[in-house]
């Protein structure tokens, strides 16, 4: 039950782009095209889930035992940055196709503060490894969901007439706040 | 390049904020009141400083390769030292930045000006490049914070709570989707006066 609470209030209630804003360069920047939306959402997501579980034996197995915990930031972001590396030359290998739709979108992902933000959190909720990875899973897939909807939005917006001077960004963050209003429903939820 | 015009490139001609548009995610998190984009604003400058002095250092003997592992490394490495100066002496500023203070490693300002900038020019023109794009973040925060905390709380600073009571307080500007909207409309705001220069 808890780990329910904990999987649809990180897709929904807590939903990282639109209720946090992690994620938010991602979030604008590959949002231009449904289809490319999309593979940046896979990948997030895959690497949402090793990084919480990795992050969360490397603190609590090595951090912690060594009393260091406040190192726990230059750790986090090494492990994400080489988890990034790793996963590229995994999939490189083992499946090039999968590999040439995500390319260029892999290296992106170690800045996506999204990531770093959901270990971060995992920590600071003193949450436990199972916790952690739904919770993971559960942020990335809200991130797909909100990077998704708002790409639908915008394919349809680059066909209207629109001022130039709202043209492009302000546009954009305006969808951006409609839609976050819209999550806000949410809240009551849990 | 002189240090003077890599400053005013820094706060104006290049804004982080409203004309590169990156480092987004701090810039509508945190900017529900004045007071937070300040801090956040003069946190992010000081690691910027720093970062960008010491990979201006490093940067010939840094092999290309691993470049941005350590560059990262570097960035972690002074986030965790402004944190801790954070946590022991304005405690209460650390609690309300929160999640994004140790969010500033991957704050893309940071990296893009040690990749673009630090990792090119000398120390010197590379603290003045700090200096420069983090006032120009500062300044764009603090104007979000403004008229974010002026809608939504009817204050200045913290300020004025007495003097503007008989205003509405629209609480949707503090909450997330006002901070997508002030944004847009600062930035609309910019264009149209950006506008008659660039014809």
């Amino acid at each position: 039950m808890n780990l329910l609470v904990i999987f649809f209030a990180a897709i929904f209630v807590n939903n990282f782009v639109l209720s946090k804003f992690l994620g938010i360069c991602p979030f604008l920047g590959v949002s231009k095209k449904v289809e490319t939306a999309a593979g940046m959402s896979l990948a997030v997501t895959f690497v949402m889930a090793m990084a919480s579980a990795a992050t969360y034996l490397v603190y609590n197995f090595i951090l912690v035992k060594f009393n260091i915990p406040y190192l726990y930031n230059i750790a986090f972001i090494l492990i994400i940055a080489s988890l990034v590396q790793f996963i590229e030359m995994f999939i490189k290998k083992s499946s090039p196709t999968l590999y040439q739709a995500l390319g260029v979108y892999l290296p992106l992902i170690t800045t996506n503060c999204a990531v770093l933000g959901v270990t971060v959190s995992n920590m600071q909720d003193n949450y436990n490894f199972i916790e952690s990875i739904v919770n993971g899973v559960g942020a990335a897939l809200g991130f797909g969901l909100a990077i998704i909807l708002f790409a639908g939005i915008r394919e349809r917006i680059e066909r209207n007439n629109i001022l130039s001077a709202v043209k492009g960004f302000p546009i954009a963050l305006i969808s951006a706040g409609l839609m976050s209003i819209a999550f806000l429903g949410f809240s009551g939820l849990l | 390049m002189n240090p003077a015009k890599v400053l005013k490139n820094g706060i104006l001609d290049d804004n982080p904020t409203f004309v590169q548009v990156i480092g987004m995610c701090p810039t509508l998190a945190v900017t529900t009141s004045a007071i937070n984009g300040i801090g956040m604003g003069l946190s992010t400058t000081a690691v910027l400083i720093c970062s960008n002095f010491v990979i201006s250092l490093i940067r010939k003997f840094v092999p290309d390769q691993i470049r941005i592992p350590a560059f990262i490394v570097v960035i972690a490495s002074f986030v965790t030292i402004v944190q801790m100066i954070l946590k022991a002496f304005v405690p209460s500023l650390d609690k309300s930045l929160g999640l994004f203070i140790p969010l500033i490693v991957v704050n893309c300002i940071i990296l893009a000006r040690a990749e673009a900038f630090a990792s090119k020019n000398n120390p010197l023109l590379s603290i003045f490049d700090g200096i420069g794009m983090g006032l120009g973040f500062t300044v764009a925060l603090t104007a979000i914070g403004i008229v974010r905390e002026f809608l939504g709380n009817g204050t200045v600073f913290g300020f004025g709570a007495d003097l503007f009571e008989f205003l509405p307080k629209t609480l949707i500007m503090i909450l997330a989707p006002g901070a997508f909207f002030t944004l847009a409309f600062l930035m609309i705001i910019i264009n149209i006066i950006r506008k008659p220069k660039s014809k």
